[in-house]
């Protein structure tokens, strides 16, 4: 690529930074109380939430991902389009409203709120922070790679110093905007991507005479599989085996979103649970569109650009959709679309470290180390200062893992979260008997079978694209863990709470489904 | 909005509330903490759970089982998943697309729920204790 797309990618991209710490900048007049700076003082209408949400879901491994996926691997990548969209249900029918009323500032105060505090908010915490530095990591490692097709640059070196930026730039966010900053980050961004991926939706649309078919086609002829790209099993089918990955993949996706860490705590900056509500049906429309227009851009890029030249590119799958805007809009669609990847990395890891802080700040340091009764003032300072140590990590590993496959590291925190926290959400919301050992056990329980059997599987260990390509320690056959992990987690939290420990308070619980359902006692209206 | 109507669980009162009154026939304890026992145990909420469960439970249901099947139809019936339908456009495909339809259709179809038969009623669950913070 010539030097005058550097130039616009660039540009571009700097405009974008400048503006958005701008309006951080702007919004921050305030930003002292903790309220302000974990939750934006939940002044957010349901509408700007949803957009804001849509913002923080959609990263670089749903944008440049999936629709390399799809360019590659036609109908399986499509799988995770799917997933990703239907798992809003679970996010809009049991949890949001819920999580929105029994709660104040992180996933913590639920999972907390009728057990006893200092180990279930430690336990809420490491979860947190686990997750949300897997997907961290992911994230800057993407945005070093695709440096190497965006920017041309190539030099580890150079690499490195633009996850060094993109991290320092998400800090600042954080820092300065708080989460009332950050959220209106997610909103502009939001707004950019899905501009942009319509458009090209719609342009590519009208290049093939307005006939979908026609776009599938011309990609099944340009792809060395053929007609089979327009089937499943390409990637998957391989095997009894493969299909079992296929499944356990699609079970983590479709169960992870709705209680991945930083979606949760955008529950928190809305006012009251109808505005919640209205959030996840806004995200809800958002995802649907976007997601259907990645089946469009990465079959079209399997059409325009042909699979054997993404595959040679040096992004790989990953720069179908840059390619596919050069090939139809010449290098200032290119600079737009690098532009709007970067924007997407750089708000999703802003989110991700204010979930992180938050989480530290607010459970770790004020609920355990404090029991409660810390000063609000210093428990923000605290966030502030978790904030520039996650962020530094995020930097450090993101250069660590900077070449690396990092699609399995989105899958991991996918797994993560389905099985950390989905069930211990849903046991502690509906099942009255749920106490505190069953907390503990589902937790722990989830979060530990599932980095292990991450360790052990292929994706880490024993083949061509794992992270120790020499060694072979894989035991666990299957490289996304969540059809055992998932279950397992949920047989923990059910066993530790009927063998023993403590018995479930039950005026606590009658507080908590009443406050659930209705707000009261919450003091929301 | 319509002022929710007292419920006809709870023992009549004055239509007004006066300062010499205080609220006995509210849900609240002796410090004014609403009563969340009661709350738990009255016909109001107990309705308000009722019509909940009568939601979301047969739809998370379908949703899950009609995403379930796309997936193991996908992995086990591949043969069946590329029948074409439409020129190159294949029963899987459309099966996918269909979910992300479906997906919108129970959201909306939730929206609407809440709107009518589950907001009202919080809001009448509400009413039970709420009446000093109104004033407040």
């Amino acid at each position: 690529m010539t030097g005058a797309n550097t130039a616009i990618n660039l540009s571009v991209f700097g405009i974008f930074v400048l503006l958005t710490l701008y309006v951080v900048y702007r919004a921050s007049t305030r930003n002292v109380s903790a309220s302000d700076y974990y939750a934006a003082g939940s002044s957010f209408t349901g509408t700007q939430n949803g957009i804001a949400l849509s913002g923080d879901f959609l990263s670089a491994a749903s944008f440049l991902g999936i629709s390399g996926a799809i360019a590659v691997n036609g109908y399986d990548g499509f799988m995770y389009s799917i997933g990703w969209v239907v798992a809003w249900l679970i996010g809009l029918m049991l949890i949001s409203e819920r999580l929105r009323n029994t709660g104040r500032f992180t996933m913590g105060d639920v999972m907390a709120f009728r057990m006893r505090q200092r180990p279930v908010r430690a336990a809420a915490a490491n979860s947190t922070l686990v997750i949300s530095l897997f997907y961290m990591i992911a994230q800057m490692a993407g945005a070093g790679g695709l440096m190497a097709l965006l920017l041309d640059v190539h030099s580890k070196i150079g690499q490195a110093i633009i996850i060094a930026v993109v991290g320092i730039v998400m800090v600042l966010y954080v820092l300065v905007g708080g989460m009332k900053g950050t959220t209106w980050v997610q909103i502009i961004k939001a707004v950019l991507l899905l501009l942009t991926v319509s458009l090209l939706t719609i342009f590519l649309i009208g290049k093939f005479g307005f006939d979908f078919s026609s776009i599938l086609d011309r990609a099944a002829q340009r792809s060395p599989l053929g007609e089979a790209v327009l089937s499943p099993g390409v990637k998957y089918g391989a095997s009894d085996l493969s299909k079992i990955d296929f499944i356990s993949l699609a079970l983590a996706l479709v169960l992870g979103t709705a209680s991945l860490p930083h979606v949760l705590m955008r529950f928190y900056t809305v006012p009251n649970a109808r505005e919640a509500r209205k959030s996840v049906v806004w995200a809800t429309w958002m995802m649907a569109i976007f997601y259907s227009c990645t089946l469009v851009i990465g079959f079209g890029a399997m059409a325009l650009v042909g699979t054997d030249k993404i595959n040679s590119a040096p992004g790989g799958e990953n720069s179908a959709a840059p390619l596919l805007a050069f090939q139809v809009g010449g290098t200032v669609l290119l600079g737009i679309v690098c532009a709007v990847a970067f924007a997407t990395i750089l708000a999703v890891v802003a989110g991700l470290t204010l979930t992180a802080s938050a989480s530290f700040a607010h459970d770790v340091y004020a609920n355990v180390i404090k029991h409660g009764e810390a000063d609000p003032r210093e428990e923000v300072r605290v966030a502030r200062i978790t904030a520039v140590c996650v962020g530094v990590l995020a930097i450090v590993g993101g250069i660590a893992a900077n070449g690396q496959n990092v699609a399995f590291l989105v899958a991991l925190a996918f797994a993560l979260a389905a099985s950390a926290n989905l069930p211990t959400l849903l046991y502690s919301l509906f099942w009255k008997r749920f106490n505190t050992r069953g907390t503990l056990w589902s937790i722990y329980g989830g979060l530990t079978s599932c980095v292990l059997l991450i360790v052990f599987s292929p994706a880490i260990s024993g083949s061509k694209s794992s992270v120790f390509p020499d060694a072979d320690f894989a035991f666990f056959p299957l490289s996304n863990p969540g059809i055992v992990s998932i279950p397992l987690s949920f047989l923990a939290g059910f066993l530790g709470t009927i063998i023993g420990g403590e018995k479930a308070d039950p005026a606590k619980q009658a507080e908590m489904e009443v406050r659930g359902l209705t707000g009261i006692g919450s003091g929301l209206r | 909005m319509t002022k929710a109507l007292p419920s006809v669980s709870r023992p009549a009162t004055p239509g007004f509330a006066t300062f010499d009154e205080p609220h006995h026939s509210l849900l609240i304890d002796g410090d004014g903490e609403p009563d969340f026992d009661a709350i738990q145990t009255s016909d109001d909420f107990l309705d308000l759970k009722r019509r909940v469960k009568r939601f979301i439970v047969p739809a998370t249901l379908l949703f899950l089982a009609w995403y379930v099947t796309f997936v193991l139809l996908s992995a086990y019936a591949a043969e069946f998943m590329s029948t074409p339908l439409f020129g190159t456009v294949n029963v899987g495909l459309t099966m996918g697309f269909l979910q992300i339809v479906t997906t919108v259709i129970i959201t909306m179809a939730y929206a609407r729920y809440s709107k009518r038969k589950l907001d009202p009623q919080v809001d009448k669950v509400r009413a039970l204790v709420e009446t000093d913070e109104e004033l407040a």
